[in-house]
Protein backbone atom coordinates (compact mmCIF):
# COMPACT_ATOMS: atom_id res chain seq x y z
CA UNK A 1 0.00 0.00 0.00
CA UNK A 2 1.33 3.24 -0.80
CA UNK A 3 -0.33 6.47 0.88
CA UNK A 4 -1.75 8.23 -2.06
CA UNK A 5 0.37 11.52 -2.59
CA UNK A 6 -1.22 14.89 -1.47
CA UNK A 7 -0.92 16.50 -4.64
CA UNK A 8 -4.00 14.09 -5.60
CA UNK A 9 -6.40 16.34 -5.04
CA UNK A 10 -5.13 19.53 -6.88
CA UNK A 11 -4.41 17.46 -9.85
CA UNK A 12 -7.73 15.84 -11.45
CA UNK A 13 -7.25 12.60 -12.51
CA UNK A 14 -9.79 12.12 -15.01
CA UNK A 15 -8.39 9.08 -17.02
CA UNK A 16 -8.13 5.46 -16.04
CA UNK A 17 -4.91 4.47 -15.12
CA UNK A 18 -2.85 2.82 -17.92
CA UNK A 19 -1.66 -0.41 -17.72
CA UNK A 20 1.93 0.07 -18.85
CA UNK A 21 4.28 -2.66 -18.93
CA UNK A 22 7.85 -2.73 -16.78
CA UNK A 23 9.78 -3.42 -20.15
CA UNK A 24 8.81 -3.08 -23.61
CA UNK A 25 10.28 -6.46 -25.33
CA UNK A 26 7.73 -6.78 -27.86
CA UNK A 27 4.85 -4.90 -29.04
CA UNK A 28 2.25 -7.94 -28.06
CA UNK A 29 3.15 -7.05 -24.48
CA UNK A 30 0.92 -3.59 -24.97
CA UNK A 31 -2.67 -3.44 -25.30
CA UNK A 32 -4.18 -0.22 -27.23
CA UNK A 33 -4.71 2.06 -24.36
CA UNK A 34 -1.01 1.97 -23.56
CA UNK A 35 0.07 1.79 -27.56
CA UNK A 36 -2.13 4.73 -27.80
CA UNK A 37 -0.64 6.54 -24.50
CA UNK A 38 3.24 5.56 -26.19
CA UNK A 39 2.11 7.00 -29.88
CA UNK A 40 0.19 10.40 -28.09
CA UNK A 41 2.71 11.06 -25.95
CA UNK A 42 5.55 11.00 -28.02
CA UNK A 43 3.81 13.85 -30.50
CA UNK A 44 4.49 15.72 -26.70
CA UNK A 45 7.61 14.57 -26.86
CA UNK A 46 8.28 16.21 -30.69
CA UNK A 47 7.10 19.09 -29.25
CA UNK A 48 10.08 19.23 -26.89
CA UNK A 49 12.16 18.45 -29.76
CA UNK A 50 11.34 21.72 -31.65
CA UNK A 51 11.59 24.01 -28.60
CA UNK A 52 14.41 26.03 -28.07
CA UNK A 53 15.66 24.33 -24.73
CA UNK A 54 15.06 20.88 -25.59
CA UNK A 55 15.50 19.24 -22.47
CA UNK A 56 12.73 18.34 -19.72
CA UNK A 57 13.73 17.14 -16.16
CA UNK A 58 11.45 14.14 -16.47
CA UNK A 59 14.16 11.62 -15.50
CA UNK A 60 16.87 13.77 -13.55
CA UNK A 61 19.11 11.61 -11.76
CA UNK A 62 18.07 8.32 -13.65
CA UNK A 63 20.69 6.27 -15.88
CA UNK A 64 20.01 4.43 -18.88
CA UNK A 65 22.46 1.83 -20.52
CA UNK A 66 22.46 1.67 -24.25
CA UNK A 67 24.04 -1.61 -24.71
CA UNK A 68 24.51 -2.46 -28.25
CA UNK A 69 26.15 -6.12 -29.48
CA UNK A 70 25.13 -5.23 -32.67
CA UNK A 71 26.28 -2.08 -34.52
CA UNK A 72 24.07 0.86 -35.03
CA UNK A 73 23.71 4.51 -35.50
CA UNK A 74 20.38 5.66 -35.74
CA UNK A 75 19.12 3.41 -33.24
CA UNK A 76 21.82 4.08 -30.64
CA UNK A 77 22.34 7.51 -31.33
CA UNK A 78 18.54 7.97 -31.10
CA UNK A 79 17.75 6.25 -27.77
CA UNK A 80 20.82 8.38 -26.61
CA UNK A 81 19.68 12.05 -27.65
CA UNK A 82 16.09 10.59 -26.15
CA UNK A 83 17.41 9.70 -22.70
CA UNK A 84 19.44 13.06 -22.75
CA UNK A 85 16.77 14.92 -23.47
CA UNK A 86 15.17 13.66 -20.99
CA UNK A 87 17.35 14.58 -18.22
CA UNK A 88 18.46 10.98 -17.75
CA UNK A 89 22.49 9.88 -18.02
CA UNK A 90 22.86 8.06 -20.85
CA UNK A 91 25.86 5.50 -21.27
CA UNK A 92 26.75 3.49 -24.20
CA UNK A 93 28.38 0.42 -23.84
CA UNK A 94 29.22 -1.62 -27.37
CA UNK A 95 29.99 -5.39 -27.45
CA UNK A 96 33.27 -4.62 -29.73
CA UNK A 97 35.96 -3.10 -27.00
CA UNK A 98 33.67 -4.22 -23.83
CA UNK A 99 34.53 -7.38 -21.83
CA UNK A 100 32.20 -9.21 -24.36
CA UNK A 101 34.90 -9.71 -26.45
CA UNK A 102 36.57 -11.06 -23.56
CA UNK A 103 34.55 -13.95 -23.62
CA UNK A 104 31.76 -12.49 -20.64
CA UNK A 105 28.63 -14.11 -21.07
CA UNK A 106 25.36 -11.67 -22.07
CA UNK A 107 23.87 -12.75 -18.17
CA UNK A 108 27.36 -11.77 -16.85
CA UNK A 109 27.28 -8.58 -18.48
CA UNK A 110 24.07 -7.72 -17.90
CA UNK A 111 24.18 -8.28 -14.37
CA UNK A 112 27.47 -6.00 -14.03
CA UNK A 113 25.74 -3.59 -15.55
CA UNK A 114 22.56 -3.98 -13.80
CA UNK A 115 24.94 -3.86 -10.46
CA UNK A 116 26.16 -0.48 -11.07
CA UNK A 117 22.42 0.74 -10.33
CA UNK A 118 21.39 1.60 -13.83
CA UNK A 119 17.86 2.21 -13.80
CA UNK A 120 16.72 0.75 -18.16
CA UNK A 121 19.00 -1.14 -20.06
CA UNK A 122 18.58 -0.74 -23.64
CA UNK A 123 19.34 -3.55 -25.51
CA UNK A 124 20.48 -4.64 -29.19
CA UNK A 125 21.50 -8.56 -29.65
CA UNK A 126 21.57 -10.81 -32.85
CA UNK A 127 19.63 -13.62 -30.53
CA UNK A 128 16.07 -13.81 -30.80
CA UNK A 129 14.90 -13.06 -27.52
CA UNK A 130 18.01 -12.21 -25.88
CA UNK A 131 15.78 -8.82 -24.43
CA UNK A 132 13.35 -11.16 -22.94
CA UNK A 133 16.08 -13.57 -21.00
CA UNK A 134 18.07 -9.98 -19.77
CA UNK A 135 14.73 -8.81 -18.35
CA UNK A 136 14.53 -11.87 -16.34
CA UNK A 137 17.86 -11.37 -14.69
CA UNK A 138 17.80 -8.25 -13.43
CA UNK A 139 15.64 -5.46 -12.08
CA UNK A 140 16.02 -3.07 -14.33
CA UNK A 141 13.37 -1.81 -16.99
CA UNK A 142 14.48 -3.61 -20.19
CA UNK A 143 13.92 -1.97 -23.56
CA UNK A 144 14.52 -4.07 -26.86
CA UNK A 145 16.17 -2.38 -29.82
CA UNK A 146 16.47 -5.67 -31.91
CA UNK A 147 16.43 -8.78 -31.26
CA UNK A 148 17.78 -11.22 -33.89
CA UNK A 149 14.96 -11.65 -36.11
CA UNK A 150 12.18 -11.01 -33.67
CA UNK A 151 11.08 -7.61 -32.63
CA UNK A 152 12.02 -4.19 -32.95
CA UNK A 153 9.63 -2.72 -30.60
CA UNK A 154 10.46 1.02 -31.09
CA UNK A 155 10.70 0.97 -35.05
CA UNK A 156 7.20 -0.24 -34.97
CA UNK A 157 5.97 2.70 -32.88
CA UNK A 158 8.16 5.67 -35.03
CA UNK A 159 7.06 4.31 -38.13
CA UNK A 160 3.04 3.89 -36.93
CA UNK A 161 3.82 7.74 -35.51
CA UNK A 162 5.37 8.54 -38.84
CA UNK A 163 2.54 6.98 -40.82
CA UNK A 164 -0.63 8.47 -38.53
CA UNK A 165 1.03 12.07 -39.13
CA UNK A 166 1.31 11.49 -42.83
CA UNK A 167 -2.15 10.61 -42.69
CA UNK A 168 -3.46 13.06 -40.88
CA UNK A 169 -4.13 11.23 -37.60
CA UNK A 170 -5.03 7.44 -38.00
CA UNK A 171 -4.07 4.57 -39.54
CA UNK A 172 -7.20 2.59 -38.93
CA UNK A 173 -8.63 1.37 -42.64
CA UNK A 174 -5.70 2.10 -44.15
CA UNK A 175 -3.50 -0.06 -46.65
CA UNK A 176 0.67 -0.68 -46.03
CA UNK A 177 2.14 -2.79 -47.91
CA UNK A 178 5.52 -3.93 -46.86
CA UNK A 179 7.97 -5.23 -49.50
CA UNK A 180 11.22 -7.35 -49.11
CA UNK A 181 13.05 -9.61 -46.33
CA UNK A 182 10.42 -10.77 -44.01
CA UNK A 183 12.93 -13.89 -43.50
CA UNK A 184 15.52 -11.34 -41.70
CA UNK A 185 13.58 -8.59 -40.19
CA UNK A 186 12.77 -7.90 -37.03
CA UNK A 187 10.81 -4.76 -38.01
CA UNK A 188 8.02 -6.64 -39.69
CA UNK A 189 6.73 -8.74 -36.83
CA UNK A 190 6.63 -5.75 -34.07
CA UNK A 191 4.86 -2.94 -37.36
CA UNK A 192 2.20 -6.04 -37.86
CA UNK A 193 1.58 -6.37 -34.37
CA UNK A 194 1.36 -2.02 -33.81
CA UNK A 195 -0.24 -1.62 -37.24
CA UNK A 196 -3.37 -4.53 -36.80
CA UNK A 197 -3.79 -3.12 -33.10
CA UNK A 198 -3.98 0.38 -34.61
CA UNK A 199 -6.29 -1.21 -37.68
CA UNK A 200 -4.29 -1.07 -40.61
CA UNK A 201 -4.59 -3.49 -43.43
CA UNK A 202 -1.29 -5.34 -44.12
CA UNK A 203 -0.18 -6.73 -47.40
CA UNK A 204 3.43 -8.41 -46.63
CA UNK A 205 5.38 -8.56 -49.98
CA UNK A 206 8.45 -10.91 -50.68
CA UNK A 207 9.34 -13.64 -52.78
CA UNK A 208 8.86 -16.90 -51.67
CA UNK A 209 12.89 -17.97 -50.74
CA UNK A 210 12.57 -14.80 -48.37
CA UNK A 211 9.30 -15.90 -46.70
CA UNK A 212 9.86 -17.21 -43.21
CA UNK A 213 8.05 -21.18 -43.38
CA UNK A 214 4.85 -20.70 -41.30
CA UNK A 215 3.76 -17.35 -42.48
CA UNK A 216 0.61 -18.56 -44.34
CA UNK A 217 -0.95 -19.71 -41.36
CA UNK A 218 0.46 -16.88 -39.51
CA UNK A 219 -1.43 -14.51 -42.16
CA UNK A 220 -4.54 -16.79 -41.44
CA UNK A 221 -4.60 -16.41 -37.47
CA UNK A 222 -3.36 -12.73 -37.95
CA UNK A 223 -5.13 -11.20 -40.84
CA UNK A 224 -2.60 -10.19 -42.87
CA UNK A 225 -1.71 -10.77 -46.97
CA UNK A 226 0.74 -12.03 -48.33
CA UNK A 227 1.55 -11.12 -51.90
CA UNK A 228 4.83 -12.25 -54.33
CA UNK A 229 4.20 -9.81 -56.76
CA UNK A 230 4.77 -6.06 -56.19
CA UNK A 231 3.69 -4.53 -58.99
CA UNK A 232 0.49 -6.35 -58.60
CA UNK A 233 0.23 -4.83 -55.11
CA UNK A 234 1.57 -1.28 -56.51
CA UNK A 235 -1.36 -1.14 -59.12
CA UNK A 236 -3.66 -2.04 -56.13
CA UNK A 237 -2.58 1.55 -54.83
CA UNK A 238 -1.54 1.04 -51.17
CA UNK A 239 -1.42 4.23 -48.91
CA UNK A 240 1.62 3.36 -47.41
CA UNK A 241 4.83 1.28 -48.97
CA UNK A 242 7.66 0.14 -46.45
CA UNK A 243 10.36 -1.08 -48.01
CA UNK A 244 12.79 -3.32 -46.32
CA UNK A 245 16.32 -3.35 -46.42
CA UNK A 246 18.13 -6.06 -48.28
CA UNK A 247 20.31 -7.32 -45.64
CA UNK A 248 23.40 -7.78 -46.76
CA UNK A 249 25.02 -9.02 -43.35
CA UNK A 250 22.47 -11.78 -43.40
CA UNK A 251 22.68 -12.67 -47.02
CA UNK A 252 25.10 -15.74 -47.27
CA UNK A 253 22.45 -18.03 -48.27
CA UNK A 254 21.43 -17.49 -52.01
CA UNK A 255 17.49 -16.38 -51.26
CA UNK A 256 18.22 -14.28 -54.43
CA UNK A 257 20.14 -14.60 -57.63
CA UNK A 258 21.43 -11.49 -58.18
CA UNK A 259 21.11 -8.07 -56.74
CA UNK A 260 20.05 -6.70 -59.69
CA UNK A 261 17.33 -8.97 -59.70
CA UNK A 262 15.91 -8.59 -56.62
CA UNK A 263 16.21 -5.01 -58.04
CA UNK A 264 14.04 -5.20 -60.75
CA UNK A 265 11.31 -7.04 -59.37
CA UNK A 266 11.43 -5.98 -55.90
CA UNK A 267 12.88 -2.51 -55.63
CA UNK A 268 10.73 0.42 -55.51
CA UNK A 269 12.63 1.79 -59.21
CA UNK A 270 11.41 5.09 -60.62
CA UNK A 271 8.56 3.66 -62.98
CA UNK A 272 7.14 1.76 -59.60
CA UNK A 273 6.68 5.19 -58.01
CA UNK A 274 5.06 6.51 -60.42
CA UNK A 275 2.26 3.70 -60.89
CA UNK A 276 1.84 3.77 -56.84
CA UNK A 277 2.03 8.04 -56.72
CA UNK A 278 -0.39 7.84 -59.65
CA UNK A 279 -2.54 4.96 -57.92
CA UNK A 280 -2.87 6.66 -54.50
CA UNK A 281 -2.58 10.52 -54.33
CA UNK A 282 -0.96 10.68 -50.67
CA UNK A 283 1.09 7.42 -50.47
CA UNK A 284 3.72 7.54 -48.23
CA UNK A 285 6.96 5.77 -48.34
CA UNK A 286 8.98 4.47 -45.30
CA UNK A 287 12.51 2.90 -45.20
CA UNK A 288 13.80 1.70 -41.77
CA UNK A 289 17.51 2.89 -42.78
CA UNK A 290 19.61 2.41 -43.52
CA UNK A 291 18.88 2.66 -47.21
CA UNK A 292 20.46 0.49 -50.01
CA UNK A 293 20.22 3.12 -52.41
CA UNK A 294 19.83 1.91 -55.89
CA UNK A 295 18.71 -1.81 -54.48
CA UNK A 296 15.56 -1.64 -52.65
CA UNK A 297 14.54 1.87 -53.22
CA UNK A 298 16.06 3.94 -55.94
CA UNK A 299 17.21 7.40 -54.74
CA UNK A 300 14.77 8.64 -56.91
CA UNK A 301 11.80 6.70 -54.44
CA UNK A 302 13.91 7.55 -51.21
CA UNK A 303 14.43 11.79 -52.29
CA UNK A 304 10.74 11.95 -53.33
CA UNK A 305 8.09 14.23 -51.95
CA UNK A 306 6.16 11.00 -50.83
CA UNK A 307 9.07 9.72 -48.95
CA UNK A 308 8.89 10.44 -45.04
CA UNK A 309 12.36 8.39 -44.35
CA UNK A 310 13.51 11.58 -42.76
CA UNK A 311 10.15 12.25 -40.56
CA UNK A 312 10.41 9.11 -39.34
CA UNK A 313 14.10 9.27 -37.98
CA UNK A 314 12.96 12.48 -35.86
CA UNK A 315 9.98 10.20 -35.34
CA UNK A 316 12.28 7.76 -33.54
CA UNK A 317 13.73 10.24 -30.99
CA UNK A 318 10.19 11.47 -30.15
CA UNK A 319 8.90 7.84 -29.93
CA UNK A 320 11.92 6.71 -27.37
CA UNK A 321 11.36 9.64 -25.50
CA UNK A 322 8.00 8.75 -24.74
CA UNK A 323 8.74 5.38 -24.16
CA UNK A 324 11.34 5.77 -21.46
CA UNK A 325 9.39 7.97 -19.99
CA UNK A 326 6.27 5.41 -19.65
CA UNK A 327 8.94 3.04 -18.95
CA UNK A 328 10.60 4.93 -16.03
CA UNK A 329 8.17 6.94 -14.72
CA UNK A 330 5.56 4.36 -13.81
CA UNK A 331 5.78 1.56 -16.25
CA UNK A 332 5.04 -1.53 -14.53
CA UNK A 333 4.49 0.04 -10.87
CA UNK A 334 1.74 -1.54 -8.91
CA UNK A 335 -0.91 1.50 -8.37
CA UNK A 336 -3.22 1.88 -5.57
CA UNK A 337 -5.33 4.84 -7.54
CA UNK B 1 -30.03 15.00 -9.80
CA UNK B 2 -30.14 17.18 -6.93
CA UNK B 3 -27.80 19.42 -7.67
CA UNK B 4 -27.90 21.00 -4.33
CA UNK B 5 -26.93 17.96 -2.33
CA UNK B 6 -25.08 15.50 -4.71
CA UNK B 7 -22.92 13.53 -3.15
CA UNK B 8 -20.44 11.47 -5.30
CA UNK B 9 -20.91 7.86 -5.51
CA UNK B 10 -18.53 5.54 -3.86
CA UNK B 11 -17.91 8.07 -1.18
CA UNK B 12 -19.71 7.85 2.22
CA UNK B 13 -18.68 10.95 3.59
CA UNK B 14 -20.97 13.94 2.75
CA UNK B 15 -19.62 16.03 0.12
CA UNK B 16 -20.02 20.23 1.17
CA UNK B 17 -20.83 22.63 -1.72
CA UNK B 18 -18.29 25.86 -0.94
CA UNK B 19 -18.75 27.46 -4.32
CA UNK B 20 -22.01 27.35 -6.26
CA UNK B 21 -21.86 28.30 -10.07
CA UNK B 22 -22.06 31.87 -9.17
CA UNK B 23 -19.99 32.70 -6.87
CA UNK B 24 -17.32 31.06 -9.05
CA UNK B 25 -18.18 33.39 -11.30
CA UNK B 26 -18.24 36.11 -9.30
CA UNK B 27 -14.87 34.81 -7.91
CA UNK B 28 -13.38 34.84 -11.56
CA UNK B 29 -14.68 38.58 -12.45
CA UNK B 30 -12.88 39.92 -9.24
CA UNK B 31 -9.66 38.05 -9.99
CA UNK B 32 -10.08 39.24 -13.36
CA UNK B 33 -10.51 42.70 -12.10
CA UNK B 34 -7.19 42.32 -9.67
CA UNK B 35 -4.81 41.55 -12.53
CA UNK B 36 -5.54 44.18 -14.15
CA UNK B 37 -5.73 46.62 -11.07
CA UNK B 38 -2.00 45.10 -10.16
CA UNK B 39 -0.94 45.14 -13.44
CA UNK B 40 -2.05 48.95 -14.55
CA UNK B 41 -3.93 47.45 -17.98
CA UNK B 42 -3.63 44.47 -20.01
CA UNK B 43 -0.18 45.84 -21.31
CA UNK B 44 2.14 42.95 -21.21
CA UNK B 45 -0.28 40.17 -19.66
CA UNK B 46 -0.31 36.68 -20.73
CA UNK B 47 -2.26 33.79 -19.26
CA UNK B 48 -1.28 30.39 -18.88
CA UNK B 49 -3.15 28.05 -17.75
CA UNK B 50 -1.97 24.49 -16.21
CA UNK B 51 -4.15 21.84 -17.16
CA UNK B 52 -7.32 20.23 -16.66
CA UNK B 53 -9.17 22.86 -15.44
CA UNK B 54 -6.72 25.95 -15.50
CA UNK B 55 -6.77 25.99 -18.46
CA UNK B 56 -10.84 26.63 -18.60
CA UNK B 57 -10.17 28.91 -15.93
CA UNK B 58 -7.45 31.21 -17.75
CA UNK B 59 -9.88 31.17 -20.84
CA UNK B 60 -12.62 32.63 -18.50
CA UNK B 61 -10.44 35.21 -17.38
CA UNK B 62 -8.95 36.13 -20.56
CA UNK B 63 -12.76 36.49 -22.00
CA UNK B 64 -13.15 38.36 -18.65
CA UNK B 65 -10.54 40.75 -19.70
CA UNK B 66 -11.51 41.41 -22.78
CA UNK B 67 -15.23 42.38 -22.02
CA UNK B 68 -13.43 44.76 -19.51
CA UNK B 69 -10.63 46.31 -21.20
CA UNK B 70 -11.19 45.69 -24.57
CA UNK B 71 -7.96 43.60 -25.09
CA UNK B 72 -7.29 40.25 -26.00
CA UNK B 73 -4.92 39.07 -24.03
CA UNK B 74 -2.61 36.26 -25.03
CA UNK B 75 -3.65 33.12 -23.28
CA UNK B 76 -2.14 29.28 -23.55
CA UNK B 77 -1.26 26.07 -21.46
CA UNK B 78 1.31 25.51 -19.58
CA UNK B 79 1.78 21.29 -19.27
CA UNK B 80 4.07 20.32 -16.12
CA UNK B 81 3.52 16.85 -16.49
CA UNK B 82 7.70 16.44 -17.58
CA UNK B 83 8.01 19.08 -14.60
CA UNK B 84 6.73 16.97 -11.76
CA UNK B 85 8.44 15.76 -8.86
CA UNK B 86 6.14 12.34 -7.94
CA UNK B 87 6.24 10.94 -11.34
CA UNK B 88 6.89 7.60 -9.99
CA UNK B 89 4.60 8.22 -7.29
CA UNK B 90 1.33 8.55 -9.77
CA UNK B 91 -0.65 6.53 -12.04
CA UNK B 92 1.30 7.36 -15.52
CA UNK B 93 -0.29 9.96 -16.76
CA UNK B 94 0.24 11.59 -20.46
CA UNK B 95 1.51 15.06 -20.96
CA UNK B 96 -0.65 17.10 -23.08
CA UNK B 97 0.63 20.07 -25.64
CA UNK B 98 1.74 23.05 -23.99
CA UNK B 99 0.72 25.86 -25.71
CA UNK B 100 2.78 29.57 -25.66
CA UNK B 101 0.59 32.34 -26.98
CA UNK B 102 2.77 33.84 -30.65
CA UNK B 103 4.27 36.69 -28.83
CA UNK B 104 6.62 34.08 -26.15
CA UNK B 105 6.66 35.20 -22.81
CA UNK B 106 9.95 36.92 -22.66
CA UNK B 107 9.55 40.27 -20.66
CA UNK B 108 5.87 39.81 -20.11
CA UNK B 109 3.75 39.97 -16.89
CA UNK B 110 2.79 35.71 -17.28
CA UNK B 111 0.09 34.74 -14.70
CA UNK B 112 -0.27 31.09 -14.37
CA UNK B 113 -4.03 30.45 -13.52
CA UNK B 114 -4.48 27.05 -11.30
CA UNK B 115 -7.48 25.74 -10.00
CA UNK B 116 -6.92 24.54 -6.76
CA UNK B 117 -3.24 25.35 -4.41
CA UNK B 118 -2.01 22.87 -2.58
CA UNK B 119 1.30 22.12 -1.30
CA UNK B 120 2.82 24.03 -4.26
CA UNK B 121 4.25 21.69 -6.22
CA UNK B 122 2.49 21.99 -9.36
CA UNK B 123 3.78 25.77 -9.43
CA UNK B 124 6.99 25.09 -8.52
CA UNK B 125 7.33 22.50 -11.44
CA UNK B 126 5.77 25.42 -14.03
CA UNK B 127 8.15 27.59 -12.55
CA UNK B 128 10.38 25.17 -13.47
CA UNK B 129 9.42 24.63 -17.28
CA UNK B 130 8.43 28.96 -17.55
CA UNK B 131 12.13 28.94 -17.81
CA UNK B 132 12.77 26.32 -20.35
CA UNK B 133 10.17 28.66 -22.59
CA UNK B 134 11.96 31.80 -21.98
CA UNK B 135 12.52 34.68 -19.38
CA UNK B 136 9.14 37.07 -18.01
CA UNK B 137 9.11 39.73 -16.45
CA UNK B 138 7.41 38.73 -13.59
CA UNK B 139 5.34 35.69 -12.99
CA UNK B 140 1.73 35.66 -10.88
CA UNK B 141 -0.37 33.06 -9.69
CA UNK B 142 -3.77 33.11 -9.60
CA UNK B 143 -5.95 30.21 -8.30
CA UNK B 144 -9.62 29.53 -7.45
CA UNK B 145 -9.27 27.65 -4.41
CA UNK B 146 -6.17 28.34 -1.59
CA UNK B 147 -6.74 24.96 0.63
CA UNK B 148 -3.70 25.76 2.98
CA UNK B 149 -0.85 23.11 3.46
CA UNK B 150 2.15 24.42 1.57
CA UNK B 151 5.22 22.32 0.88
CA UNK B 152 6.88 25.68 -0.55
CA UNK B 153 8.29 29.43 0.30
CA UNK B 154 4.71 29.78 -2.61
CA UNK B 155 1.87 32.12 -2.09
CA UNK B 156 -0.85 33.10 -4.82
CA UNK B 157 -1.26 36.78 -5.80
CA UNK B 158 -4.80 36.11 -6.63
CA UNK B 159 -7.06 34.23 -4.63
CA UNK B 160 -11.18 33.19 -5.38
CA UNK B 161 -11.68 31.84 -1.88
CA UNK B 162 -9.23 30.51 0.97
CA UNK B 163 -10.71 27.60 2.19
CA UNK B 164 -9.36 26.15 5.47
CA UNK B 165 -9.04 22.36 4.88
CA UNK B 166 -7.34 19.06 6.94
CA UNK B 167 -4.73 17.54 4.82
CA UNK B 168 -7.33 14.60 4.54
CA UNK B 169 -9.85 15.93 3.00
CA UNK B 170 -10.52 16.63 -0.66
CA UNK B 171 -11.66 19.57 -2.68
CA UNK B 172 -12.86 18.65 -5.74
CA UNK B 173 -13.31 21.40 -8.33
CA UNK B 174 -16.04 21.15 -11.43
CA UNK B 175 -16.05 23.55 -14.51
CA UNK B 176 -18.40 23.45 -17.36
CA UNK B 177 -16.80 22.47 -20.66
CA UNK B 178 -14.76 20.08 -18.79
CA UNK B 179 -17.45 18.68 -16.34
CA UNK B 180 -21.17 18.22 -16.45
CA UNK B 181 -21.69 20.25 -13.65
CA UNK B 182 -19.97 23.78 -12.15
CA UNK B 183 -18.80 23.90 -8.74
CA UNK B 184 -16.17 23.48 -5.72
CA UNK B 185 -16.75 21.16 -3.16
CA UNK B 186 -15.00 19.19 -0.16
CA UNK B 187 -15.31 15.85 1.32
CA UNK B 188 -13.74 14.38 4.23
CA UNK B 189 -10.76 12.10 1.92
CA UNK B 190 -11.01 8.29 1.98
CA UNK B 191 -7.90 6.52 1.95
CA UNK B 192 -5.39 7.59 4.05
Amino acid sequence: MTTPTDTSAEVATGAPPLSMPKHLLSIADLDLPALRALLDTASQMQDVQRREVKKVPTLRGRTIVNLFFEDSTRTRSSFEIAGKWLSADVINVSAKGSSTSKGESLRDTAQTIAAMGVDAIVIRHSASGAAHQVAGWVDAHIVNAGDGTHEHPTQALLDAYTMEHAFGGSVEGRHVAIVGDLTHSRVVRSNLLALAKLGARVTLVAPHTLMPSGIGEWAQTDGFALATDLDEVIASGPDALMMLRVQRERMSGGFFPTPREYTVHYGLTRDRLATAAAANADLVICHPGPMNRGLEIAPEAADAAQSRVLDQVAAGVAVRMSVLYHLLTTGGLEMTA
Amino acid sequence: MCPDSAVPEGVGDAEKRVLSEADIARALKRIAHEILERNRGADDLVLLGIPTRGVTLSERLAAIIADVEGVNVPHGILDITMYRDDLRKQPTRAPVPTVIPPGGIDDRIVVLVDDVLFSGRTIRAAMDSLADYGRPRAVRLAVLVDRGHRDFPIRADHVGKNLPTSTSERVSVRLKGIDDAEYVSISAGGAR
